[in-house]
């Protein structure tokens, strides 16, 4: 990045708690709160590099407004045949680009590692967070998802993604 | 130059005495089996479907595909035409095409540096004549005799289909009238826009997935998210086809109602009261109603192409076998070039469905893995394929099985079982 914007400490750990709060939901919390870190106009969209790169718009999952969150995690809890696994995110390099006219821009690395009953652990998913946050007074850390990208290395996907990244 | 698989040795392996109503397991697991299936089915007499023309559309463009496990790319000629050839270099094997795509005006191996034009056509290779007068190749050496491996390639309605048998029909022949009216349906001479792709490693034998789109009855069953919402469900309107050989089939349905009918009572994948809190991933716009009632057809053609259109999503899913227990199902969604904002937006949404994370699809690809999980080790047993009867007609309904049968019925003898 080219512009050294200032962003005050607050900020940077306001961001780095939500980031980790939004993965600690998803890995040992309850799928279910995971629709209350976004805004109800939010966009979601898990999409390969190799789409992204190429400026092609399929999403691997393509999620918009509240609802279309809610409905990922209906397919988790009630519509979707899958086997159990657990997940374990591992997030780093949380930066803050720009915060500007109450709009966050952060950008953060991530893997998922995947662990199916009988198998070792595998990296299911590996990546890059691309985030515009906004303020809000009831967030969990006071900030909620405007929009969300996760840019995934690998276009090869390992069988299924179950949860969402 | 293209050359012709030789056929391997007879494999030591009996089909069982039920004839198409039973599949043994080692067809799924046995590496002669895998081995043989590469030669004579992917690279025999077959097209296989490589990729779009709106991949390619500029003279040098170029992508890499595969046919069976073998790599191959497809690439635009400065004529416009559209070649294929073996990602493998003439001189000792390099697979010298590192780049997922690109654009080119030749191909040069990294390693020696051999290069070769678009047609695959030798031009050049460096110390032919030696250095200093000593070395080279020898004077009877003929650029012409070592050339890239080239495949024989079709093309319609802006898709592209290649086979390692320069003794192939034309395409048409291939599909035969049947199933290129379904074919039409969707390559109707627009022009295509490429969407994106998807991509994932399932660990289950190919054939696999070839029988999970020549069965609709396990949609009624499996798939809440299609039963719930009438996407496709065995009490709605629909057929099974296939063609003459059983090589090809079209599973057909129009869309029904978030009801319960007489014929869902046994469906408990069936739930009248699941809500979705967007419901505009589910909107479709009638765009094949003047082609007929079908809101759903899934095509597959032998041996590593199914084409999807369910209400507006459309995409290509390409087989790409690697051994008996894996492969990866290569999806290639697309639109129209004359879709406006708002159809492409359709398109994206409804896409949900599918793919490594789709609602629909995501119960097809745990279920495949558990299937293979099932017959791995249990080679002898066989699979009992009797819905519908034991016979490879067409059928006005999709509680059958019968383009399963009718896929081995070409299989066995392709395979000489």
């Amino acid at each position: 990045m080219a512009t050294k914007a200032k962003i005050d400490v607050e900020t940077r750990l306001a961001v780095e708690d939500f980031i980790y709060a939004y993965a600690d939901c998803l890995d040992h919390g309850d799928i279910e709160a995971w629709p209350d870190f976004f805004t109800e106009d939010c966009v979601y969209k898990l999409i390969s590099k190799e789409n992204y790169d190429l400026g092609l718009p399929l999403g691997t999952i393509f999620a918009e407004k509240r609802g279309g969150i809610e409905d990922r995690v209906t397919s988790v809890t009630h519509t979707t045949v899958y086997h159990q696994r657990a997940l374990t995110h591992l997030i780093t390099n949380t930066r803050v680009l720009s915060d500007k006219g109450g709009v966050i821009e952060m950008t953060a690395n991530y893997a998922v590692l995947e662990t199916l009953p009988n198998q070792y652990t595998r990296i299911l998913n590996s990546g890059r967070y691309l985030g515009r946050l906004v303020r809000q007074k009831d967030g969990p850390a006071c900030l909620r998802i405007k929009e969300l990208a996760c840019v995934f290395d690998s276009a090869l996907v390992p069988a299924s993604i179950i949860y969402p990244i | 130059m293209a050359t012709v698989a030789k056929s391997h040795n007879q494999i030591l392996r009996k089909w069982p005495d039920a004839g198409v109503s039973r599949v043994p397991y080692w067809v799924y697991t046995d590496p002669e089996v895998y081995a043989r299936e590469m030669e004579v089915i992917f690279a025999g007499h077959s097209y296989n479907y490589v990729g779009l023309e709106c991949e390619i559309p500029n003279p040098g463009d170029f992508r890499r595909s595969f046919v069976g496990d073998k790599p191959v790319i497809f690439v635009r000629d400065a004529d416009g035409a559209v070649n294929v050839v073996a990602n493998r270099c003439a001189h000792r094997g390099v697979k010298f095409c590192y780049a997922e795509h690109g654009n080119a005006s030749e191909f040069i191996c990294p390693y020696h540096q051999w290069t070769y034009d678009l047609k695959g056509n030798l031009i050049g290779v460096p110390f032919r004549r030696g250095v200093k007068h000593r070395g080279g190749m020898p004077d009877d050496f003929r650029m012409e005799d070592h050339g890239l491996q080239t495949l024989k390639v079709a093309t319609r309605g802006g898709v592209i289909f290649a086979s390692f048998d320069p003794t192939m029909p034309s395409l048409e022949e291939y599909l035969g009238e049947k199933m290129l009216r379904y074919f039409d349906r969707v390559f109707d001479g627009r022009e295509l826009t490429l969407l994106g792709y998807s991509r994932q490693r399932i660990r289950s034998n190919w054939k696999v997935k070839f029988e999970n789109l020549k069965d609709p009855y396990h949609a009624s069953l499996l798939h809440v998210f299609l039963v719930s919402f009438g996407l496709f469900r065995a009490d709605t309107p629909s057929r099974t086809e296939m063609d003459a050989t059983g090589m090809h089939a079209v599973q057909v349905a129009q869309r029904g109602e978030q009801k319960a009918t007489e014929g869902t009572s046994e469906m408990r994948a069936m739930r009248a009261d699941l809500k979705l809190h967007n419901p505009e991933l589910l909107q479709p716009y009638p765009e094949w109603a003047s082609k007929g009632d079908e809101t759903v057809v899934m095509q597959t053609i032998w041996p590593n192409l199914i084409v999807q259109q369910q209400s507006n999503t459309l995409a290509m899913r390409q087989i790409r076998a690697f051994g008996p227990e894996e492969y990866e199902l290569h999806w290639t969604f697309f639109g129209y070039a004359d879709d406006d904002a708002e159809m492409t937006l359709r398109r994206l949404r409804q896409a949900n469905l599918m793919g490594p994370a789709g609602f629909v699809s995501v119960d097809d690809s745990e279920v495949m893995e558990s299937a293979q999980s099932g017959v791995s080790r249990y080679p002898e047993a066989a699979a009992v394929v009797e819905m519908g009867g034991r016979g490879t007609e067409d059928t006005p309904h999709m509680v059958t099985e019968g383009a399963i049968r009718a896929f081995y019925k070409h299989y066995i003898k392709v395979m000489g079982f």
